[in-house]
């Protein structure tokens, strides 16, 4: 298989990023991967980012592919490079986003021997990967990238690390192509096409259902835009309700009346009750995540679960479920309608329509009601402005995490997937400004918002410097309530108002940050202010940092508590009335 | 929802590429979810292919020993993946050294117990013997508690390695 000519393992590397479609990697050089540097500098066909810190790097990957698809592509050097890089890959394993990062690594002579920056990157990195590798010889650098990325994105995506000495970028040797379409890796082939049986079943299932309910995650988006457009189709020929968890938002348009919104414990009313309620859940390509079970023996109580997943893993996991579909969520769906076409399914209209009147009744109670000030910014004011500034815009919405990022899952509407990209399953603050840079660096047209808390923002501030070297028009909408918004609601709601740290004191001065970092910088501070900011901000074509003083004390409802049911949900006009919430001494130990 | 909570014993065999950092993954995965390690072997079984196997016996509900199992697969580095409790009546077997120290009818009594649990006597001095016991880990732990009372001095074991009973391999 290997060509006859030989090159240096760097330029091996760059031939196999190319090989396989790299055009971005964002990164930062070190020593032990100048000659990488030193590659890259003599090509023109991989466009290499220069971010500030090597966490930055990795969200910018992040951030890149999930608004891709495509696999996100980091570099780093050695040591702290790598180590740096340790977040972000947590990041992306508990979200199944596809990475391939490289590392560099001190000479092979000299591992172990605690070489300046030297670290066990392969040690370190082991349970934040979905496979990693050292390479020890120069003949296996292109098959390994070729198997990095298959890994990578191949079943449940994730990131892959490969730990690269820099004697091994020196040395010469041959280069292995990628293998032909069709040669199945030896070990890992992650099945695709479900159970035809159990599929069946499924569907015999569906029809009888009286209280039915789809139930669906990112897993529908990782699979791909076939996929979407299948689950569409599907929940339209079925004309059941269907809820998204905060990973799928996206993957269902939000406009439809089927859509009962995202669910869980800042879910909707709605669509938390639904899931209490239902008789038959349809559960694709989610993983019964505690934020979205809440108190586990509680959850769900009367139903028939079908999950469908490509991760067998994740089957039986939290949650013990009746038909189990190992499977990719767009092959199966297909299948799905397929065998509900050829049954001819006819659903249970009368049950249907008396479940149809039921959600009505609980949309009904309007959750996302909140009390409109005259005097302050409520943060849920501030997004529904933006949402009616961006709404016919092609726009990507990226955020950190806390009480901002809960608020604009709720607020703001996503009829595409892959126009939603928040940290889920790590719940990692500071994701959002670096995955925005790199939402923007793969769609330099579109309309990118950070939306961000304060707080957040601060922990990758530094990648400002990075968007303005790019000239990235990417926008910081911060809603500044000057606290770890909903670290204070915990303490609110659960430690008696002992707000221990939570206030941010000292913040910077975001409009002159922004100046200082070259992008413009605006503020509001009235109701009255918001609608010409968020104009102001489309309208330039620069970066912007908008700082959005909201009510430091506005909570983000509905809320199931932590170890509490569905029903146990609490809205905000509830709690207005009743004052502090009491939570078991079982819920304070969860998170 | 009736979870079956009852934790049981689970022989597991894998199959993996031996390459470096393999045992460590599946160290790590056990750790880094909680589950329990009982014992674990390991040793290379194929060089032409480059197969290590790996036997490992773990305990857990019923619901955590699915788990294991989808965990292990889903390795990159795992070829096959069986649980042999679980699949059918299986051999488990291992070996371990016990040294014991006694003078007159103890050591006499030793030799004798030694013969009946078929141990082989494979080092002895005027004062000591070492001997070699092989069988199912409930055998081995029968021979290591009677000759606790007969001196002894230490005790290595090896751990369980197992394989279906039939014709068919993995």
């Amino acid at each position: 298989m290997s060509t006859e000519t030989t090159m240096n393992g760097a330029q091996l590397l760059l031939r196999a990023l190319g090989d396989q479609g790299v055009d971005t990697v964002f990164g930062y050089p070190g020593g032990a991967v100048l000659p990488i540097y030193d590659e890259l500098f003599k090509q023109n066909s991989i466009r290499h980012i220069l971010v500030r810190q090597e966490g930055g790097a990795v969200h910018a990957a992040e951030g890149y592919a999930r608004s891709t698809g495509k696999v996100g592509c980091v570099l780093v050097t050695s040591g702290p490079g790598a180590t740096n890089a340790v977040t972000g890959l947590t990041d992306a394993l508990m979200d199944s986003i596809p990475i391939v990062c490289l590392t560099g690594q001190v000479p092979t002579h000299l591992i172990g021997n605690d070489a300046f920056q030297e670290a066990d990157t392969t040690g370190i990195t082991r349970p934040c990967t979905k496979h990693n590798y050292l390479v020890k010889s120069v003949a296996d650098v292109s098959r390994i990238v070729h198997e990095a990325f298959y890994v990578a994105k191949s079943g449940r995506p994730g990131p892959v690390v490969i730990d690269l000495p820099k004697d091994v970028l020196f040395a010469q040797g041959p280069y292995t192509p990628p293998p032909p379409a069709g040669k199945e890796h030896k070990n890992y082939r992650p099945r695709l096409k479900g159970d035809l049986r159990a599929i069946e079943e499924a569907v015999a299932l569906m029809a009888k259902a009286k209280k039915p309910l789809f139930y669906c995650g990112g897993g529908v988006i990782n699979s791909g835009p076939r996929a979407v457009q299948l689950l569409t189709e599907f929940v339209k020929l079925t004309g059941f309700p269907i809820t998204l968890t905060l990973m799928g938002l996206g993957a269902y348009p939000a406009s439809d009346r089927q859509f009962l919104g995202m669910l869980g414990m800042h879910g909707l009313y709605e669509a938390n009750w639904a899931m209490h309620d239902c008789d038959v859940m349809i559960a694709i390509g989610a993983r019964f995540d505690d934020r979205v079970t809440g108190k586990l023996d509680a959850f769900s109580p009367g139903s028939k679960k079908i999950h469908v997943d490509i991760d067998p893993s994740s089957i039986n996991k939290n949650v013990r479920v009746d038909l189990a579909i190992v499977g990719d969520c767009g092959h199966v769906l297909e299948d799905m309608i397929k065998v509900w076409k050829a049954r001819q399914a006819q659903p249970d209209k009368k049950a249907l329509a008396e479940w149809w009147r039921k959600i009505g009744e609980w949309r009904a109670r309007d959750c996302l009601k909140y009390k409109s000030s005259k005097e302050l910014i409520k943060p849920q004011y501030a997004l529904e402005r933006l949402y009616h500034h961006i709404k016919d815009k092609d726009f990507y919405i990226t955020t950190e995490v806390g009480q901002h990022q809960m608020w604009a899952a709720q607020f703001l509407k996503f009829e595409k997937p892959n126009h939603w990209m928040t940290s889920g399953g790590l719940g990692t603050m500071g994701y959002g400004l670096p995955a925005a840079m790199g939402v923007q660096i793969a769609h330099p047209e579109a309309l990118v918002i950070d939306v961000a808390g304060e707080a957040s923002i601060l922990m990758n501030i530094q990648e400002m410097s990075t968007i303005a070297q790019y000239r990235l028009p990417v926008k910081a909408f911060i809603l500044n309530n000057e606290y770890m918004g909903m670290v204070r609601q915990w303490q609110e709601l659960l430690h008696g108002g002992r707000y221990a740290e939570s206030y941010m004191d000292s913040l910077p001065d975001f409009v002159k940050l922004a100046e200082a970092f070259g992008a413009v910088g605006l503020r509001a501070e009235k109701p009255g202010d918001v609608d010409g900011l968020i104009q102001e901000m489309i309208k330039v074509k620069r970066p912007v940092i908008a700082d959005v003083r909201v009510d430091k004390a506005e909570n983000c409802f509905p809320m199931i508590p932590s170890g509490k049911a569905h029903y146990e949900m609490i809205l905000g006009d509830e709690a207005a009335k009743t004052g502090e919430q009491k939570v078991s001494e079982d819920g304070m130990v969860l998170v | 929802m009736t979870k079956d909570r009852t934790v049981i014993r689970h022989t597991f065999s894998v199959l993996t590429d031996n390459e470096p950092g393999v045992a460590a993954r599946i160290i790590g995965l056990f750790s880094g979810r909680g589950y329990n390690i009982d014992s674990m072997t390991v040793a290379e079984v194929d060089p032409e292919k480059n197969l290590s196997r790996f036997t490992i016996v773990t305990t857990g509900t019923e619901m955590v020993l699915e788990q294991i199992r989808h965990q292990l697969e889903r390795l990159v580095s795992s070829r096959a993946v069986k649980d042999l409790t679980a699949e059918g009546p299986h051999l488990e077997r291992e070996l371990a050294l016990i040294k014991v120290k006694g003078e007159g009818a103890k050591r006499i009594e030793a030799l004798r117990l030694a013969d009946v649990f078929r141990a082989r006597v494979v080092d002895s001095t005027l004062e000591s013997f070492v001997f070699e016991v092989t069988g199912s880990t409930e055998k081995v732990n029968a021979f290591i508690s009677l000759m606790k009372d007969l001196g002894i001095v230490e005790v290595a074991r090896t751990g369980v390695a197992a394989m279906s009973r039939g014709a068919k391999g993995m």
